[in-house]
């Protein structure tokens, strides 16, 4: 009987829900090939294990790859906007495609959430960006992390070697920045290339400067070249890397030359060691569990949480704009606009997102931790 | 900037180069014989390097299955055309190279234990499942179109290396694979630590050329090649079947590129589209021989491994830049300096 009537419910339901197309569409882009690879590939995964009913509505999501390519992103996001009519686009993998995406997301009024790095897609918010949120943490609180670790521990002059991309020189950009007022001395600013075989020139240039530390910004494997070479060097100061390093192929490649270096990242890579009472600690581990389970132990990185925050965000927002208006409608997506400003106190894998209508980010200092490498695996500075 | 930093620059420049030379060689060779500007060599450096990786985590290497997959497309088209002719005994050696031989590898990969087995066991295996491909790859992409003018040639060779990127991203992911060296011996020369892989790279590369020299100055084989590189139409009058010049000069090309990346693997990290970047500085040192020239081009490798290496001390920024901007002058320069043949089309 009981059966009978669940069924007569959900047939109802099916029949209410054909009714008025009430599938919510989320787009998605990410750069699942291309020089990003090994950040979007973690990306794709974590989309299939996302919700797939919100507030008791289904959510269909449309996965597609833009080859690290800002073109094709931008394809991708028109194609998404047009054919599909999405209520919400998640993307892209990097700040390039991301900022070329907001013109198409602003003009079709659609929200966006980016997984990308940069300040600069969300800030300064302006009537295109109104449309804009992202969910990893800005490059200056890592920034600040580290030099904040540096003058603990009286490091005086440091050297910088970074990606000759956008990455590198957004990073010394914000490392400059942030030094000076610390009156700390930054004695060499080298350049290499992700795929470059060898770094002997950057790195012999970096140790006659004698610096008692050195930053490698970096992302994924590449950065554990020059970390090696210093090593081979017989560099002995205090090494840094960022928080573009954080997966396990990074430790792989790196083995012991990694030993001792510190990192900022989000709490997620450390999520077993958080004390109980932060309140990451829940959806990170959460995350980590469902991600290993379809993916295999040691798999997850803190990209792939990048993308679970957007899910989480847009989980969030979706039964306050359902309350004003249906999915398809221009009015769904302002209102899903609106619901994302409003997040408040929301735990997610990498911090607690805070959103206000002058930040569309909401980090604060609870969404980054300091890390050492230690015996081959990321152990919490306490 | 003392003689110090001068000498390491220079130590890392030959190691570069020495791997440069060896492209610049093999490009050189493949245009020479069959017309075709041979962009995917670099992929076969990865390739290499990667299998010989993959096998060290003791996982059964994904190429081998690309070369499965080879072999049978192969078997197939010119199994068919054996049949076709009745020709028997070419049928049986047709599905021994293609079928027997890929299928074989994969049984004796699937059973061994990749992990224990011995470096040089394990670089063997490696450059028997990359090197195959060459030919395979001539047979299957560039054999139907041989007679096509350069220019198709040139465009046909970045799809095959569009293609091979992306398999390389399937098989072995995003993230870059490093393998431990051969020895780890050191050698203390005055301010200098040379590591035993960096020698081992140059007197592979040294030694290479000298059989490569070998090759053509002695063995029926290479007197072929040679032949069919100075004139095809010739050649072909003489009995030398372009398609076998083709298939051979594609098996040391592959070789080369595999060994290349089996060499370099310790030294620095490798990633699925590594290659491409060392084959397209070993295709500046190639221009600089004019595609034709195999010592200059070696030269010239190591002239492009010395600039970058110093270019990398003085401008990292600009390294890349500065690197592939010297084709600018060589190209000015062969320009004027050599009378213009025109292509026969």
């Amino acid at each position: 009987m009981k059966l009978k009537h669940t069924l007569m419910a959900a047939i109802g339901l099916a029949f209410a829900a054909s009714a008025v197309h009430a599938d919510i569409n989320v787009g998605v882009t990410v750069s699942a090939t291309g020089p990003a690879a090994s950040l979007g590939i973690p990306e794709k995964n974590t989309f299939a294990l996302m919700p797939t009913t919100i507030g008791g509505e289904k959510v269909n999501y449309i996965v597609l790859d833009d080859a690290s390519d800002t073109t094709t992103a931008v394809k991708n996001v028109r194609k998404l906007i047009t054919e599909n009519k999405v209520d919400v686009i998640i993307g892209s993998t990097t700040t390039p495609n991301s900022l070329a995406m907001i013109d198409v997301v602003a003009e079709a009024a659609t929200p966006m959430i980016s997984m990308a790095a940069s300040a600069r897609i969300i800030e300064p918010i302006d009537d295109k960006k109104r449309w804009v949120f992202k969910t990893p943490q800005n490059d200056a609180q890592m920034a600040t992390a580290i030099i904040e670790h540096m003058t603990n521990n009286n490091v005086k002059t440091v050297a910088f070697i970074g990606f000759a991309d956008a990455y590198g020189e957004g990073w010394y950009e914000q490392f400059k920045s942030v030094a000076e007022a610390r009156k700390l001395q930054i004695v060499a600013n080298e350049r290499f290339n992700r795929n470059d075989t060898s770094v002997t020139g950057q790195i012999l240039k970096i140790i006659s400067s004698r610096p008692d530390a050195v930053l490698i910004a970096g992302s994924g494997t590449p950065a554990a070249l020059p970390q090696k070479t210093l090593k081979e060097r017989g560099y002995a100061g205090k090494l840094y890397q960022t928080h573009g390093v954080a997966n396990n192929d990074f430790l792989r490649v790196c083995g012991k030359d990694c030993e001792g270096t510190f990192l900022p990242a989000g709490p997620v890579l450390v999520a077993a060691q958080l004390p109980d009472s932060n309140p990451v600690k829940k959806p990170a581990l959460e995350y980590i569990a469902k991600y290993e389970a379809a993916h295999g132990k040691g798999s997850v990185s803190t990209f792939g949480a990048h993308a679970w925050d957007a899910g989480l965000l847009m989980a969030a927002a979706v039964p306050e704009a359902l309350k004003k208006a249906k999915p398809g409608t221009a009015e769904f997506r302002a209102a899903m606009r609106d619901a994302l400003e409003n997040v408040k106190e929301l735990p997610a894998a990498h911090g607690i997102f805070n959103m206000s209508p002058t930040d569309h980010l909401g980090f604060d200092q609870r969404a980054r931790v300091m890390v050492e490498i230690k015996n081959g695996t990321w152990s919490l500075v306490k | 900037m003392d003689f110090q930093i001068a000498l390491l620059l220079g130590q890392d420049g030959i190691t570069n180069g020495a791997i440069y030379a060896l492209l610049a060689l093999a490009l050189v060779l493949v245009f020479a014989v069959t017309r075709v500007i041979f962009i995917p060599q670099g992929e076969f450096v990865a390739f290499g390097a990667l299998t010989l990786a993959m096998m060290q985590t003791g996982i059964v290497p994904a190429t081998v299955w690309l070369l499965v997959g080879m072999g049978v497309l192969a078997a197939v088209l010119d199994g068919g055309a054996a049949l076709k002719s009745g020709q028997t005994r070419k049928l049986v050696g047709v599905a021994g190279w293609n079928l027997a031989y890929p299928l074989g590898l994969a049984a004796l990969l699937m059973l061994l234990p990749l992990k224990e087995l011995p470096m040089l066991a394990q670089v063997l295996f490696a450059l028997a499942i990359v090197v195959p491909m060459g030919p395979l790859m001539y047979r299957l992409v560039y054999q139907p179109i041989a007679s096509a003018p350069v220019l198709i040639l040139l465009i046909v060779s970045v799809a095959a290396h569009v293609g091979m990127v992306g398999l390389g991203l399937l098989f072995f992911g995003a993230e870059g694979q490093r393998t431990p060296p051969f020895s780890d011996v050191r050698f203390d020369v005055g301010p200098l630590l040379v590591s035993g892989q960096t020698i081992w790279v140059i007197v592979a590369s040294l030694a290479l050329i000298v059989a490569l020299y070998l090759f053509f100055e002695r063995t029926i084989y290479g007197k072929a090649l040679r032949a069919t590189a100075i004139n095809r139409t010739g050649a072909q009058l003489m009995g030398i079947s372009p398609t076998l010049a083709g298939k051979l000069t594609f098996l040391l090309a592959a070789f080369i590129g595999a060994l290349s990346g089996v060499l370099i693997a310790p030294i620095t990290t490798i990633y699925y589209d590594t290659g491409f970047l060392i084959g397209l500085k070993g295709f500046v040192a190639a221009i600089i021989g004019g595609l034709a020239s195999y010592p200059v081009a070696a030269v010239g490798a190591v002239l492009v491994g010395l600039l970058e290496a110093f270019s990398s001390f003085w401008a990292s920024a600009y390294k890349e830049v500065i690197v592939f901007t010297l084709i600018i002058p060589v190209l000015l320069w062969r320009s004027l300096t050599s009378h213009h043949l025109e292509e026969e089309e």
